[in-house]
This record gives structure tokens, C-alpha cells and sequence, in this order.
């Protein structure tokens, strides 16, 4: 019974694809949420590249594209490249942004010159390397106790169980890294062997996400879920939750959405997270470009509202009373358009700042307080 | 097939001015960019390129250079104001907001040119060759349209130097003198884009952040005047751009991207090393000569001060005597000056214990030693 159920779970071809993309996005957003906070998010682009080298040198040697250690061994290059940049980087003769743009091109096109010379013939042609081919991925499968599992579920399954007993691991110690490096070095955390690790697990997704997803795609599942979680919160815990459940939903709908319009899927997948980063940014709840402008909104309706009950409180009981508080004087003498004016008498009354008292505008008690308070600050408080 | 019959040929000529074109171009844009910090800028919108490229393909209904060139454009800017959109408008990081545009448009482009090899359009076999470039493709009308878009983006740099010149190196000043500074940088941003339009067609979008920031790099080694170094880089450029050309006519599967690449990084390799003033072998130099100075102005001091300390100008110091002072071996320094003339051997006396060699300062030794000790009082004062 479980058997059978089993096998039609790993014989549902949508479902073995959409399960690819997801645990690639997954996979990747648990360590690119820390690529994202240490500003270091183009080092992925970097890896993305460079481990198309260290994937045909794996391949030119053992001929074979997938197992433990060829992902080790290929994605030892991205640390390469790392750790080339760096090299440079400390010579300061060259910028961190040059530095990083340098070393990858390198390797990238060692990667490809190897890949038209001798391996021209086998699956990696530089095609798939940009582009992968997730619509295929359950056509390679491993016999696991009588199952035919997806090769690419098995490796990127793994990936993320790594990625995600790393990150819980050392928690704290990532949190502390990334946030404030000085004191995590002053506490005897080694950041820097820290964010090597973090970087070798990126490159290792990178290099079981490469058949899938390819190399430059692999960028948008580390960089693009992260940077939508942090418009949406600020706590990590939550970050890693939101950039999970961003990637299930980028897979799910850019798959039915590939389908439909007969289009790349892994393509397709890539730009559903792009979408839901716009999504993020327009409407998120406190950094969204929608809660920001009503914020603005609401504040500005506030010091209008501030603003006449000083004009009125300054003109009470004097002589010009009657000409000063009426709306009439709001037009000549705050230069307030009349619908503003308008606008701001029916909210203030709404309120109960004021009154409407004939055309004289009058203070209620609470009004009267408002402005005392901005005239006179601190000085109320018994009343 | 020889180097000379390979220059004769039809095609090698071709992808070796198309090269040169790219080589220039990239150059004289690629020194601002490296300048401003933007090596990566040039990464995203090469990448950015592709969906305009295939939207390019859609509009046309066919692979025709300057539709695409055109779509290539747009997207590119289009990415580069994403990108500022993000870092202006949100919380997002400019490594951030780079790789978000990077990586979305570039998505956006696998996605349509899926959609156009879906329809079964029956140019798209050139479409591919965008990703990496396919340089011996090239017709002499591209080059045209590559040598136009080049002319127009240096005539740029020719017209708008003082102003790029300004922005790239202090833009608050230029704020302040009443430059356009923003619109300046979106037309160094644009024509950055305009670098990647002309690198299609040769490199591909995938290698073109090299195209852009190994020229620069190379040339910032050897000058510091920004003149010389657009200059340099676009020489760079042309001699990296046509060296991979021809490597590439060389054998079947050497393309020609790869190669332009690679040839421009050895030469930033090369730079690297040997530039005079900025290089390693320079430094390493300056090092060792800078630590030699050090050690003989020690030593002849050390043999000044013996003399006052004794009031006898001509004291003849034991050179065990200098070396204990020290605490290493001094006779290489020692000889040094005596080979300036500054101090002089001296034969130990007959029946003196010591059999060490004795040093004693000469006049102008004396001078020096007093030249050096006043302007190390005047440093330290």
C-alpha cells in the first residue's frame, strides 16, 4: 500500500518537478539569507559561474557529473573563487567589485573552452549550463529501496538538509558573524571560517541546483527569496521562513504558468520570485512602497491638523479673532488650497479638535490642549 | 592552416575588427565604470540584455541586428533602473539589488526565448548564440552597426570628458558646480549598456563583465592620469579582443569569447605584476631597496653617534662591536657605505686583541649621518 502510494508520489512528473524547484529554492535562500545581510549577494553570481569549471574538470576526470564527491570536488572551485578575489581584493590594487567581475570570467571560460573541447558530446553543453534542464530531471532516477527516486530530488534533498543543519548548527554564531563581525571575532567565533563554510555549501547548491536550474538562474533561487523575506521582516528566524515559503510558491506557480505557455520552467520559476519580490516591495506591510506612502499620508493629514489647531489657539480670545479663525483665513494666511482647507476643518471636527461655531472655527478643550502641547511641550501634563 | 594565411582570411578579418571595435569600446567605457566602483554594474546589464534581445527577435519576427541591438539596449537600461529603484526605494543593498536585476531579467529572457524556439520560428538557431556569442556569424553589416554604435559612444566621451571626468572622482563637487550629476551618471549607465549591445554579438552577455572591468584594471597599473588610462584600456581592449580572435581561428571548438577573455586576463595578470610603481615585482623591489636604505642609515648613524660619544671624529668602531648593536650581521651594510665612500676599512692596529675589521666615518660620511639625524629630528618634531 505504502509501496504503491510511494511510487506514484515519485512517478507524478509535475509533482517531481515542482519538488525539484522548491528544495533548489530552499536550499538556496537558507544560505543566500546570509549572502543578502552581509552585502554580499554577487559572490553567488560569482559561484554560479565559476563552478561550471570545476563541474567539466570533475567530469574530465571521473566522468561522472553527479555523486558526493564530484559536487565536493566541483564545488571547491566557487570557493576558488572566493578566495582568488579576495587575494586580489587584499592587494588593494583592485577594487572588491573588479576583483569579484575578474576571477569568475576566468574560470567561466576555462569552464566553457573545456566543455567545446572534449566534452562537446556528453549532456553539459553550454546551453544547460545557462539554462538547466528541470523538465527532465525525472528522467534520471536512483533505485533507493525499491523506489525510483529523481537523482535530483536524492542531491538536492541532501543539499538542503546540509544547508539547514549548518544554519541550525551555528545559529547563533551566523547571526553574530553577520551582524556584528568585530564582536564575534572578540568572542573567538572565527567569522571568517564561518562565512567560508556558508560560502562552500552555496557553491555545493550551486553544483547540485547546476542540472536543474544551470548556472546563472541558480543567482535568482539564492538572491531573489531572501531579498523579498527582508522587505517583508526583520527577524532572521522569520526571514528563512518567508524565503522558504517565497521558493514553494515561485515553484508551483512558475511550473503551471511554464506549462501553460510552453516556456522554460526553471526560467519561469526564477521569474515568479522576481515577482513576489515586487510584490514585497510594493505592498509590504512596513517597508512596502503602499505602507510607506499611507504612512506619509496619514503623518501629513496629522500636522495639518496640528498646524490649525496652533493658527486657532494663537488667535483665540485676541482681537482678530473673527477674521483669523474662519477657513476663509486658512486659504490667505497658511496658503492652504480650499479643498485642503476643506479637508482639514471636517477632519479636525471629526476629530473634536474644533467646532464649527457659524463660519468661526473654535477649539474644543482637547484641541486647545494639542496646541499648548506643541507650543509649550511638557509643560501640561497634570491637566 | 599558418599565422599568415589565417591573417588573409575573410572571416578572421572580420571577427578581428568586431573584436577590436568591442576591445575599444569596452575600454574607454570600462575605465569609468572600474573608476565609480560599477565593475558589476556592466555583469547585470550584459545579462539584462537577454530579454531585449529576444523581445528584439519577437518585434522584428527575425534576427536583425538592429532591432535587437535596440531591445538589448532597453532591457539593459530598464535593469539599471530596477536596480536604482531597489537601492533608492527600499531597504535593499546595492549587491542586493544587482543580483535581483541581474537574475530576473535574465530569467525573463530564458523564458522568451523559449517562447520564440517554442514557435517554431525558423531563424532562432542564431538566438542561442547571443548567450555566448558567435563571432564568426559576424556580417560586415554588423560591423558597421557595431562601429556606429562605437562612434557614438566615444564622440560621448570626447564631448562630456571634463563632466565624466568630474563625476567619476569627486560628485559632490560636481553637484555643487551645478553639474547634472544624475543625468551624467544615467549616461554613463547607458552607454555602459551601450558596451554590452556592441559585445553581443562577440563575447555574449554571460562574459561581457570581464569585456567592461579587465581592460580598466590593467590600464589603472600603469598610470594614474584618467587620459592615459582610457587610452591604455581601449589599447588593451583592442589588442585582448584581436589576440582571442585569432587564438580562436586556430582549431574547432575555440570560441571566441572564452578566448577574448582570457587573453584580456592575462594581460591584467601581466599588468599586475610588472606595471611599474603599481606592480608586485615593483613593490617587492621598492621593498627591498626601501629595507636596505633603512639598515645602512642605521649602521652609519650608529658609527656617528660611537664617534661623538668617544669625541673622536676619525673612532675606529670593531665591526663585532656594530653587529652585537644591531643584533645581525652588519658587513653587507657596512660595505655599502664604504662603496659610497661614506665610511672606511680600516686594518685592525698590530697587537690590538681584536681581529675583527674596524670601520671609521669619512668627512662626507660625518655630513650624511648629520643630514639624516636632523631630518629625523624634523620628522619627529
Amino acid at each position: 500500500m505504502i509501496t504503491s502510494l510511494l511510487d506514484t508520489f515519485f512517478n507524478d512528473i509535475d509533482l517531481m518537478i515542482m519538488l525539484v524547484g522548491a528544495l533548489v529554492g530552499i536550499a538556496s535562500s537558507l544560505v543566500g539569507t546570509f549572502l543578502v545581510l552581509r552585502g554580499s549577494s554577487m559572490l553567488s553570481d560569482a559561484i554560479g559561474h565559476s563552478i561550471v569549471f570545476g563541474i567539466i574538470l570533475v567530469w574530465l576526470i571521473t566522468h561522472q557529473t553527479s555523486g558526493p564527491w564530484q559536487i565536493l570536488g566541483a564545488a571547491l572551485t566557487g570557493l576558488l573563487t572566493v578566495f582568488l578575489s579576495e587575494l586580489l581584493i587584499n592587494t588593494r590594487k583592485v577594487k572588491a567589485d573588479a576583483a569579484i567581475g575578474l576571477v569568475f570570467p576566468v574560470l567561466f571560460s576555462l569552464g566553457i573552452l573545456l566543455i567545446n573541447l572534449y566534452a562537446s558530446d556528453v549532456h553539459i553543453d553550454a546551453h544547460t549550463v545557462l539554462l538547466g534542464e528541470i523538465g527532465f530531471v525525472w528522467l534520471d532516477t536512483l533505485s533507493i529501496a525499491g523506489h525510483d527516486v529523481p537523482r535530483a530530488i536524492v542531491t538536492m534533498g541532501s543539499m538542503t538538509l546540509i544547508n539547514a543543519a549548518f544554519i541550525g548548527l551555528f545559529y547563533k554564531e551566523l547571526k553574530l558573524a553577520t551582524f556584528d563581525a568585530p564582536l564575534a571575532k572578540a568572542l573567538g567565533f572565527a567569522p571568517g571560517i564561518l562565512f567560508y563554510v556558508l560560502l562552500l555549501l552555496t557553491s555545493g547548491t550551486a553544483v547540485a541546483a547546476f542540472d536543474a536550474v544551470g548556472a546563472v538562474l541558480f543567482v535568482a533561487f539564492v538572491i531573489v527569496p531572501p531579498s523579498a523575506a527582508y522587505l517583508l521582516t526583520d527577524r532572521l528566524w522569520l526571514m528563512f521562513l518567508y524565503g522558504a515559503l517565497i521558493s514553494v510558491a515561485s515553484s508551483i506557480s512558475g511550473y503551471y504558468l511554464a506549462v501553460w505557455w510552453d516556456v522554460s520552467i526553471g526560467g519561469m520559476m526564477a521569474v515568479m520570485t522576481g515577482v513576489f519580490l515586487a510584490l514585497a516591495f510594493l505592498f509590504g506591510p512596513r517597508y512596502g512602497m503602499a505602507a510607506q506612502w499611507f504612512r506619509r499620508r496619514q503623518q501629513r493629514a496629522l500636522n495639518d491638523s496640528r498646524t490649525l489647531a496652533v493658527h486657532l489657539y494663537n488667535h483665540e480670545g485676541g482681537p482678530e479673532q473673527d477674521v483669523e479663525n474662519v477657513t476663509q483665513a486658512l486659504r490667505e494666511h497658511l496658503l492652504w488650497s480650499s479643498s485642503r482647507a476643506n479637508r482639514v476643518v471636517e477632519r479636525s471636527c471629526q476629530r473634536q479638535l474644533i467646532t464649527l461655531q457659524g463660519e468661526r472655527l473654535a477649539l474644543t478643550e482637547t484641541g486647545r490642549y494639542l496646541a499648548r502641547e506643541i507650543l509649550e511641550p511638557g509643560q501640561h501634563n497634570n491637566r | 592552416m599558418t599565422l599568415l594565411a589565417l591573417l588573409g582570411d575573410y572571416t578572421l578579418q572580420k571577427v578581428a575588427i568586431g573584436a577590436a571595435l568591442l576591445g575599444l569600446i569596452s575600454g574607454v567605457l570600462g575605465s569609468f565604470a572600474v573608476l565609480r566602483k560599477q565593475s558589476l554594474l556592466g555583469d547585470t546589464l550584459s545579462h539584462a540584455a537577454l530579454p531585449g534581445v529576444c523581445l528584439g527577435f519577437i518585434i522584428a519576427g527575425g534576427r536583425e541586428l538592429g532591432s535587437i541591438l535596440t531591445g538589448a539596449l532597453v532591457t539593459g537600461t530598464l535593469a539599471a533602473l530596477t536596480m536604482l529603484l531597489l537601492t533608492r526605494m527600499s531597504r535593499l543593498k546595492t549587491d542586493a539589488a544587482l543580483g535581483v536585476a541581474l537574475s530576473v531579467f535574465f530569467a525573463v529572457g530564458v523564458v522568451l526565448l523559449t517562447y520564440i524556439q517554442g514557435g517554431n520560428n525558423a531563424s532562432q538557431g542564431g538566438l542561442d548564440s547571443f548567450l555566448f556569442g558567435q563571432a564568426a556569424a559576424t556580417l560586415t553589416s554588423d560591423l558597421w552597426v557595431m562601429a556606429t554604435i562605437t562612434a557614438i559612444a566615444l564622440a560621448l566621451v570626447t564631448v562630456l570628458w571634463k563632466e565624466f571626468k568630474l563625476v567619476s572622482f569627486d560628485p559632490e563637487f560636481a553637484a555643487c558646480s551645478g553639474l547634472p550629476v544624475i543625468l551624467l551618471e544615467a549616461t554613463m549607465t547607458v552607454m555602459i549598456a551601450l558596451a554590452v549591445v556592441v559585445g553581443l554579438q562577440m563575447v555574449g552577455v554571460v562574459l561581457m563583465a570581464a569585456m567592461i572591468i579587465a581592460p580598466a584594471v590593467a590600464a589603472r597599473q600603469w598610470t594614474k592620469r584618467l587620459e592615459h588610462m582610457v587610452l591604455l584600456a581601449a589599447a588593451f581592449g583592442i589588442v585582448g579582443g584581436v589576440c582571442g580572435a585569432v587564438i580562436s581561428a586556430m582549431g574547432p571548438g575555440l570560441a571566441t569569447g572564452p578566448l577574448i577573455i582570457l587573453s584580456l586576463s592575462l594581460i591584467v595578470v601581466v599588468s599586475l605584476l610588472l606595471a611599474p610603481g603599481r606592480g608586485f615585482a615593483w613593490e617587492l623591489y621598492k621593498l627591498r631597496r626601501d629595507r636596505r636604505t633603512l639598515r645602512t642609515q642605521q649602521v652609519l648613524t650608529t658609527l656617528y653617534r660611537l664617534a661623538r660619544h668617544h669625541r673622536d671624529p676619525a673612532f675606529r668602531s670593531d665591526q663585532g662591536m656594530v653587529d652585537a648593536y644591531h643584533g645581525t650581521n652588519t658587513r653587507r651594510a657596512l660595505q655599502y657605505l664604504a662603496g659610497k665612500g661614506w665610511v672606511r676599512f680600516e686594518s685592525p692596529h698590530a697587537g690590538d686583541p681584536a681581529t675583527q675589521p674596524h670601520w671609521a666615518l669619512t668627512e662626507s660620511g660625518r655630513h650624511e649621518a648629520e643630514r639624516i639625524l636632523t631630518e629625523l629630528e624634523g620628522a619627529s618634531r
